[in-house]
This record gives C-alpha cells, structure tokens and sequence, in this order.
C-alpha cells in the first residue's frame, strides 16, 4: 500500500506544492460538489461580476452526481464522473482561489495551464467505487442550484476520502506518464 | 406441444428483482477476476485501485447501495420460447414497468431522457429490449445496466474486406487506447464481427455476457481473443487509466456471416463495474 498524505480542507498553497502525481491522499473536511450545469451557473456568475454560492478560496470540488440516498443514509453511491466536460468551465473557477477537484480522467491543456499558475491539483477517485467512497461521506446537504436534482451544488463532510494525484501543480501528468511507463 | 402461458406480472417481478441486484450484487467472475488482477498487476497506483473495486464491491452487497452511481440505461436481452403466451399484459410494458420499479424501490438513480429535449424522464424507462425467439417453452431474461463512461467510448467500424485479421486488431486496439480512463477500466472488451451495422454492435454487446474466463468454443476465435487481450494490456492504460498491466480483465469475440463486400467490427466497451443478471421463468 502507498503512504496516504492526510489532506484537511480548505487548501493552501503549501498544501497543494507538496502534492506530486502517483500521491495518495485521504481528504478531511468539507468538499463541494458541482457538475456541468453547475459549472455553467458559477462561470455565469464569475463573468457577470456576482457573488457566489459558496466562496471558492482553498476549496476543494468533487464532480458527483450520487444516487439517491436509502432512508438512514447520508448519500446513494457516490462515485466520480468524468471531468473533461468541466474543462471549459474549471479555468475560470481556478482563478477564483479552488485547490482541488476531484473526478476522473485526464483534463484539458487550457486546465492545466490554470492550475500551474494559480496552483490547483487534480485528484483521481476511482469510477466504480461509489459505494466506498460514500462510506467516506459524514454529512451531505445541498446548498444551490436543488432544481438541479443530482447535480445540485452539496456540501460534503467528509473522513478519509481517498483521492489519488493524478495532475500536480508542476504539470506532472500520471494519465501520461503512468500510461508511457507500462506501455510495452 | 402445447403453449406455455407467462404472467406479465411474473415478468415485471422478474425484472424488478434483477435490476436491483445487477446493480448491487457484482458476479463471482468478475470479484475473481478482480482479485487475479490485484495480484497480476504491476503499478503500486493500479493495486490501490484493484483493492478499492473489491472493497466496493463487498461494501455494495452488504449495504444494498449501488456498486457505482452510474446505474445505467437498462439492456434487456430475452430469449422467448416460440411456444410461450405472455398474459395479463404486453412484453415490452411489463419490462419497463419492471425497471421503473426496481429503480424506484432500489433507490437506484434514473438517467433517461428524450435525446433532444433532454429532461429527465426520472424512472428509467424505456429499456433497450433485444428479443429472439428459440424453440422451447422457457423465458430467458438478461438484464445489463450499461453504463455510459464505456458506451460512450465504443466504436463500430464498417472495415473493407482487405483490412483483414491486421484491420481488425489495430481498431479493436487503437478503440481502448483512445478510450483510456474514461470506460473506468480495468474492463471487459466485446468484440462483435460481421453481420450489418446493427449486428456487429448486439454481437459486440452480447458477448459481454459470456463469463470472464471462458473462452469462444471456436479454437481460432479462442487463439484470437488471448491474443487481442494480451495485446491490449501491453498498452499501459491500466486501472482507471492511470497507467499499468491491466487494462482489460477479458475481451470476448463473437462472429456472424457478412456480405462480400464488407468486415464490420464493432467494440463495445464495458467498465469494471460489469453488471448483468439472468433469470428463467
Ligand atoms: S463507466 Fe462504469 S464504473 Fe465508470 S462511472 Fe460509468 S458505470 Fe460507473
């Protein structure tokens, strides 16, 4: 087993420069969720010059749209969906102060741009463990956007949520460089 | 012979039963294969993730929460003895009222939608129904959520006949490559051969539900599917696409006549989360 690197939200800048691709980290604190429609109404609001739901400053995003949650429990299955359809909107959000975002597979060359000069990490949960990761989860409740349904915008509570590094802040890349080394 | 008469009732209990444990209750074939890659794959990041799905899939059983979130559009394959009579309703309603309730009563989530107005249904329904009539009196029910981070990433091509056998590898090949971390791997690769368009997808589809480990019964298919599968876990994808030895726990080929003048192909690609579950009334 790799050595896990504890991780309490929100995130510094120090927090983040740590971080190389390959890490394992488990998260302590409180994550927000947001996928695309989400993400569509914060860069609105970026744009437009208005205050947000939440502020972004060291926060950590989680790209989740969870099942629904059985009677006694905090969340249904709540695994990563895929990130790329967040890259038009993510650049916008980095500069605004998010650390982190959590989801699953590579990210746009416009992404990595802004997480390099902002410093922002990307994390890899793994799709198809959602009903691990929701074990991880103490707390959910929605805080904008209910409308949305699943993709309204959660504050999560959470204990020992395992992430995976997968984009630093150096631009190290494990969805190419873990790829070149195993390739035979 | 006689007719065999089927209550639609009996069809809809059916399908709500297996909606909810596909969704839930991962195979034994793929848990062992998950545990063969654990001890087979190379990366440190990679048996993190090997360890994580088997996790997952203990702690889904045991609670009844869904393996992933992504609960799928429904497949539904049905072979219908010829001298069967559905009563007490119509085939196709009593399949999607048994999705409807199996999603509702296992907390599963919908995703359905009109594909251009694109609300919500917020049930699930309709299910893709494949039928096929076979001699005989039984009803076999197959039920697969498909996920759609590896449906979106499978391929049919309509190859010309003289890209032959290399054709074929390097588009089955080139397929997972570019999928990379999307399909969730490691996954199961269906490889359908021949046939139309829409045969090589359903022959690519359905031989994702032969179990993993058992290969076609046609020794030169066999020969071909080890060799595809070894080839494809030389690529480095691996688990999620973070790089490894094991990109694909099996490929399975299924082959079907075609016309002179064509070789179609079709990929469809299925996620660790390899749900399916079969009944017989
Ligand atoms: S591709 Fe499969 S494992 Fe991945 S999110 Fe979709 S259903 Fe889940």
């Amino acid at each position: 087993m790799i050595r896990a690197i504890m991780l309490s939200t929100p995130l510094s800048d120090q927090d983040v420069e740590k971080l190389r691709m390959g890490d394992r980290v488990l998260f302590d604190g409180v994550v927000y969720t947001a996928r695309d429609a989400a993400h569509r109404r914060l860069v609105d609001l970026i744009k437009e010059g208005k205050e947000l739901p939440f502020d972004l400053s060291g926060q950590v995003i989680y790209y989740v749209g969870p099942s629904p949650a059985r009677p006694g429990h905090v969340i249904g299955s709540a695994g990563p969906t895929s990130s790329y359809r967040m890259d038009p909107s993510s650049p916008y959000l980095i500069a605004k102060g998010l650390k982190g975002m959590v989801g699953k597979g590579p990210r746009s060359q416009g992404v990595v741009d802004a997480m390099m000069k902002y410093k922002c990490v990307y994390f890899a949960t793994v799709g198809g463990a959602g009903a691990l990761l929701a074990k991880a989860i103490k707390k959910s409740e929605v805080i904008a956007y209910e409308d949305l349904g699943p993709e309204a915008i959660r504050r999560l509570e959470v204990e020992d949520f395992p992430a995976i590094v997968a984009q630093d802040v150096y631009g190290g890349n494990l969805y190419v460089e873990g790829v070149k080394r195993y390739a035979r | 012979m006689g007719v065999r008469e089927i209550q639609a009732e009996e069809i809809t209990r059916t399908i709500r039963r297996l909606c909810i444990e596909a969704n839930t209750i991962l195979g034994d074939d793929v848990v062992d294969a998950l545990k063969k890659g654990l001890e087979k794959e190379k990366s440190t990041v990679g048996k993190d993730i090997f360890r994580q799905l088997l996790e997952n899939a203990k702690i889904a059983k045991e609670e009844g929460i869904p393996l992933c979130q992504d609960t799928g559009m429904v497949v539904v394959f049905i072979e219908m003895g010829q001298d069967i009579h559905i009563v007490g309703g119509d085939l196709n309603q009593s399949i999607n009222e048994g999705v409807r309730q199996g999603y509702r009563d296992g907390y599963l989530r919908a995703s359905s939608l009109d594909p251009l107005v694109r609300k919500n249904f917020g049930d699930n329904t309709p299910a893709i129904i494949h039928v096929e009539i076979v001699p005989g009196d039984q009803l076999k029910l197959t039920v697969i959520p498909k996920g759609f981070g590896g449906e979106n990433m499978s391929r049919v091509a309509l190859l010309t006949p003289a890209s032959g056998m290399e054709g074929i590898k390097e588009f089955v090949l080139r397929t997972v490559e570019e999928a990379g971390a999307n399909p969730c791997p490691p996954g199961i690769v269906g490889v359908g051969i021949g046939g139309t368009l829409e045969k090589a997808a359903i022959l690519a589809k359905k031989s994702l539900l032969r179990p993993i480990g058992q290969r076609h019964p046609d020794p030169g298919l066999a020969r071909l599917e080890e060799e595809f599968l070894e080839e494809i876990n030389r690529l480095g994808v691996g688990p999620q696409g973070l790089g490894g030895t094991i990109t694909a726990l099996d490929l399975h080929i299924e082959t079907y006549p075609t016309h002179i003048a064509s070789l179609p192909v079709a990929v469809n690609l299925q996620c660790n989360c390899h749900r399916h579950k079969e009944a017989e009334l």
